[in-house]
């Protein structure tokens, strides 16, 4: 049997296979059985809305060329898009989505990472993510403000000094305060990722771990419309909870 | 090298083996190798800050770091594993595959496989899924491709009778594996499922891919060659069936360990790590059988260059294995889990170990395919050194370097730390990168230069090279 064709066939190639299968992804799958999976639609919450209409209304033109008003719908559109550029760009072989209960990673970030956060079809496949040479991206909602992001996109290094994260010049239309159909998309995917939590902007009180003290961000783009969230992530984002 | 062209001792049968086809891997392998290299220095590179096309959306790094893992993966290991199989196959079961037409069938269908996952992910479009972001429309396409290749290879193993060896074991589950790992990874994560129970999946694809595809294959072709090439047999049977055996039941359940801590189940999580340790053990019962082989015969570590590529691949396999028991542990995972430890253990993987096996095979097969010696037995030995060392200094200032900064990040010091602390490992990784390169370079300009004496001698055709060798 341990050397026959079909022992080895059967047993070895089917059976150990099947039996890894069904013990290491069928289980967990019949355990989040009662767990159904949220459409996009579903997972767009008022926080993301929230940020979805400030880029509305900081970058008017962009905007409704690409999405109109800002409704659900778009806001829905823009997640989708902003998913398969967080895939397509590889930023998940740079940067997690899950915070352990260990290593002080929920002082860092905020909460340790629960399975219900992860039952929807943003993540399918998940987007756990196996390197972090950038920080964790679970509670990104809220901490830094949408115009922090543009700056942050076109060219990391203005905000965050010496960063090795590449540039990504093709989200805008030549300059920082001009984001395009991506980098809307792009930015609305970021500011979703915790915006679900209930403790949502909480984290903005923690003490900000992430970076060290940056410069005041630079001038606001010449379209800006005078809006609440302001220049500065730290402060003063609306709060819908 | 003529004191180890011992082909006495093998079946040179015109019909067996066509040599063509093993060549043509064999470059298509060596063409992908350099591509993933290209993809490797630009993230390199980014992470100094040294990128000089920053501004190109087609050079981005973080597309270009998909294209190196997928160009090995599929472009170098398979191709290469491809043309060994395509000569160790019909020898051991002296009978030559299905059909030489599916044969370069399946190398043109490959070949479009690989490069059609590389443009796609340069144009963006790769699939959520590590170590498989070929985008989704290749999928099943390269699923037919595996299909074919395991009918190609699998005819003549069914034909063959009397007691199988070794070697065909492995190769015959290796043929069930790829095809389903393949499939489930692909397929179950991106149409059923999401969240935890995908990512279960996710860690049973990367680890399956490694475990189940290249592992079995490159033990598979260590009992083909290193036997032949000593002219003596493995030293232990039992150890053998051991090995074989204690792979095919561990290995695949290991998956999880990928993602320990991670909301998936938390016994699911032990039961991944048990299987872990136990795989170490299996590993070290079939380290002990090669080096058992090589007992009394240390010389030939020195005078036979493809046994030293093995032999050097088989230690750095313990040494991965040996790291891989300690990082499962879920106290040593609290610490170097995202860290480049990871990055510098994988390397060390595919790199130290699978790549180091094929090269040997390369270098001990190239003078049989070609009817001719290699032009340069110096330039043999510049490839191994500057290889072996390579890999050695990258792994070893990348596993350094991700402990550090696994320390970094639970001490809570603002993220910059641990991106400016990272940044000498990280410029030691750059050098030992280029070391690698380097080697390479001998490689292919010996072996351009190896082409150049078969066509003066006339031995490229398969038949001439037959004789030339026979
Ligand atoms: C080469 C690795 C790398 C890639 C690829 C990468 N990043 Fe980053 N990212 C970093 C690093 C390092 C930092 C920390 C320094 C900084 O703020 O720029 C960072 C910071 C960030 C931050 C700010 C986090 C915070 O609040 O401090 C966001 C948001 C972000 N990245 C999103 C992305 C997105 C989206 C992508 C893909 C389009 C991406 N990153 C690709 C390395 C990377």
């Amino acid at each position: 049997m341990f050397e026959s064709k079909s022992g080895i066939l059967a047993i070895a190639g089917l059976g150990f296979f099947a039996l890894a299968f069904v013990s290491n992804a069928l289980l967990p799958a019949l355990m989040y059985q009662d767990l159904p999976e949220q459409t996009v639609e579903e997972v767009v919450n008022a926080n993301v809305l929230v940020q979805f209409e400030d880029l509305a209304k900081r970058f008017p033109d962009a905007f409704s060329e690409h999405y109109g008003e800002p409704t659900k719908e778009a806001c829905a559109e823009a997640l989708e898009l902003g998913r398969k550029i967080y895939v397509g760009e590889g930023c998940w072989h740079c940067h997690s989505q899950f915070i352990r209960p260990v290593s002080n990673e929920d002082e860092r970030w905020g909460p340790v990472a629960e399975s219900w956060e992860y039952q929807n079809e943003l993540q399918r496949p998940v987007l756990f993510g196996t390197r972090r040479v950038g920080p964790d991206l679970s509670r990104e909602a809220g901490v830094r403000s949408n115009d922090w992001h543009a700056v942050h996109f076109y060219q990391p290094d203005m905000v965050s000094p010496n960063s090795p994260m590449p540039r990504y010049e093709w989200f805008f239309d030549e300059s920082p305060d001009a984001p395009n159909k991506r980098g809307l998309a792009i930015i609305t995917f970021v500011q979703w990722l915790g915006s679900w939590r209930g403790e949502y902007p909480s984290y903005d009180e923690l003490p900000d771990m992430s970076v060290t003290e940056l410069p005041p961000p630079p001038p606001q783009p010449a379209v800006q419309n005078g809006n609440a969230a302001g220049g500065n992530g730290d402060g003063g984002q609306a709060n819908n909870n | 090298m003529t004191d180890d062209l011992r082909t006495d001792l093998l079946p040179a049968q015109d019909t067996l083996v066509d040599r063509k086809i093993v060549r043509w891997y064999f470059l298509a392998a060596i063409t992908y190798l350099f591509i993933s290299l290209v993809g490797g220095f630009l993230m390199a590179l980014q992470l100094l800050n040294w990128n000089p096309h920053s501004n190109l959306e087609f050079a981005s790094p973080g597309r270009w770091r998909m294209i190196h893992t997928n160009a090995i993966a599929y472009g170098f290991l398979a191709n290469a594993f491809l043309g060994a199989l395509h000569w160790a196959v019909p020898r051991l079961t002296l009978r030559p595959v299905a059909s030489r037409m599916l044969s370069y069938a399946i190398f043109c269908a490959w070949q479009v496989v690989v490069v059609a996952t590389a443009v796609g992910l340069v144009l963006g479009e790769a699939q959520a899924l590590e170590w498989g972001e070929t985008p989704v429309w290749i999928d099943p396409v390269a699923l037919l491709g595996l299909l074919l290749v395991a009918i190609n290879f699998m005819t003549p193993i069914v034909k063959a009778k009397g007691p199988l060896y070794v070697t065909l074991w492995y190769f015959m589950a290796a043929f069930v594996w790829t095809f389903l790992t393949y499939a489930m990874g692909n397929f179950v994560p991106e149409y059923w499922l999401s969240g935890s129970s995908a990512g279960a999946v996710g860690g049973l694809f990367i680890h399956d891919l490694v475990g189940l595809f290249v592992t079995p294959l490159g033990w598979g072709l260590m009992y083909y060659f290193v036997p032949i090439m000593l002219s003596r047999p493995i030293w232990s049977h039992g150890l053998s069936l051991i090995g074989f055996w204690g792979l095919a039941f561990f290995y695949p359940l290991n998956g999880i360990h990928h993602f320990l801590y991670t909301p998936i189940p938390m016994f699911l999580q032990y039961g991944a790590v048990i299987a872990t340790v136990a795989v170490e053990l299996v590993v070290t019962t079939v380290i002990i059988n090669f080096f058992a082989t090589l007992w009394g015969r240390g010389r030939e570590f020195w005078d036979n260059i493809p046994i030293r590529w093995f032999y050097t691949g088989m230690v750095f396999y313990f040494l991965t294995c040996l790291q891989c028991a300690l990082q499962v542990t879920l106290t040593f995972q609290a610490l170097i889990h995202f860290t480049d430890w990871v990055v510098g253990h994988a390397h060390l993987v595919m790199f130290g170990v699978f790549s180091l096996w094929l090269l040997g095979m390369m270098t001990y097969l190239f003078p049989r395919l070609l009817g001719v010696e290699w032009y340069s037995r110096r330039l043999l030995e510049w490839h191994f050194w500057l290889s072996a060392i390579g890999i050695l200094v990258m792994a070893s200032d990348l596993i350094l370097g991700g402990v550090l900064q696994g320390y970094w990040w639970a001490s809570l010091e603002p993220w910059e730390t641990s991106v400016d602390g990272s940044y000498p490992f990280w410029l030691v990784r750059v050098f030992a990168g280029v070391v690698i390169v380097a080697g390479q370079i001998c490689f292919v300009y010996n072996l351009a230069k190896t082409y150049g004496l078969a066509r003066k001698a006339g031995t490229l055709s398969s038949a001439a090279a037959n004789e030339a060798t026979a």
